[in-house]
């Protein structure tokens, strides 16, 4: 299960490759929704961990557009259900994440990214 | 009393590609209840375990600490990543598994972010060439294949770890006596500033197990 706080930590490790390779860019994904329970302290707590534009872009590229472009000061109930069900509730079964600078594919199988690298594009 | 993970939905034929828990998984569980009261003060955000295997470990911890966490796995071995995310499910708790070595593509976004890290590497001395052609293989020699002294893998994360961890943060590492404890001990503080204690330790037929537990070290965080 790649859900997305997964994927908004998730940077591309090829070899040499240190700049704008963060985050992963989506394409031909499976996503299943699966409810999990509602734990506002969690959110909070994690807030300041995420990167927040990567999030709002990763969730229109699975067609989830119900978060604002801008990180909220208010943390209302509304808007702390909605991050609940794009960090926690979209998985990502199948497809592939790409590497916006060099373009390298992790491929997702059966929920699970597949981040190894062959030898020669080990750092 | 924590129930110890359950893992009724593995098969032997899991079994056949992922490590089965054994001793050492066991005297790791033992010496994370002993800590579970300082665990949950520490109210962690983000765990890590390398080499998560059957996902025994993970769930664990995740009986401990509960639902306010991210429980990060990573292991080279794709069937162990999948004994992973079954076992997460058997257990209830989400446990969010990486097929990759070590923690390369979460360095980036968890610098100094890491509560908790677990590792229990692949410690069994062996000629060098079992333990790289081990990792290489991404099968269930890559869980013990360590090379001469057994540390091949550990010795790689151990350059890394440091990195990881968030100021209050711990790293438990699973070693045998061959490994040199005291020298792992040593080098840890020289090099990366961090303090380590056994907390457990046990003989287990021709192994004799430790577990080690590492803490920045307080002197040199405050200067």
């Amino acid at each position: 299960m790649v859900r997305l706080i997964t994927h908004n930590l998730l940077a591309c490790h090829v070899k040499g490759c240190n700049t704008n390779n963060f985050p992963l860019e989506f394409r031909d994904v499976q996503i299943e929704l699966r409810e999990a329970e509602f734990n506002p302290e969690f959110l909070k707590g994690f807030m300041p961990k995420i990167e927040w534009k990567a999030l709002v872009d990763a969730a229109r590229q699975l067609g989830d557009t119900s978060l604002p472009l801008e990180q909220p000061e208010m943390l209302d109930d509304d808007f702390l259900k909605n991050l609940h069900h794009v960090l926690l509730e979209i998985h990502v079964e199948e497809g592939i994440m790409t590497c916006p600078n060099c373009k390298h594919d992790y491929p997702v199988l059966n929920g699970i990214p597949n981040m190894l690298l062959a030898e020669h594009e080990i750092g | 009393m924590i129930p110890t993970p359950d893992l009724s939905h593995l098969t032997a034929d899991d079994y056949d590609c992922v490590y089965e828990p054994a001793e050492d998984t066991f005297l790791l569980l033992d010496a994370l209840e002993a800590d579970e009261q300082e665990l949950k003060q520490l109210r962690p955000r983000i765990t890590l375990e390398i080499g998560s295997g059957s996902g025994c470990v993970s769930a664990f911890i995740a009986k401990i600490l509960g639902p306010s966490v991210l429980y990060l796995c990573t292991d080279i071995n794709p069937h162990a990543c999948r004994c992973t995310l079954s076992t997460g499910v058997q257990n209830k708790v989400a446990l969010d598994p990486i097929n990759v070595t070590f923690a390369a593509p979460l360095s980036l976004r968890l610098k100094r972010s890491v509560d908790v890290i677990l590792f229990n590497p692949p410690y069994v001395p062996t000629i060098p060439d079992e333990a790289s052609g081990a990792q290489d293989a991404r099968g269930i020699a890559g869980a013990w294949a360590g090379g001469v002294d057994g540390m091949n893998v550990t010795d790689v994360f151990l350059e890394r770890v440091e990195d990881l961890m968030s100021d209050r943060g711990r790293f438990y590492l699973v070693a045998i006596a061959e490994n040199d404890v005291p020298g792992i001990q040593e080098r840890m503080l020289r090099l990366h500033g961090l303090q380590s204690d056994i907390i457990l330790s046990r003989r287990a037929g021709r192994e004799h197990l430790f577990v080690l537990r590492f803490v920045r070290d307080l002197s040199r965080v405050c200067s």
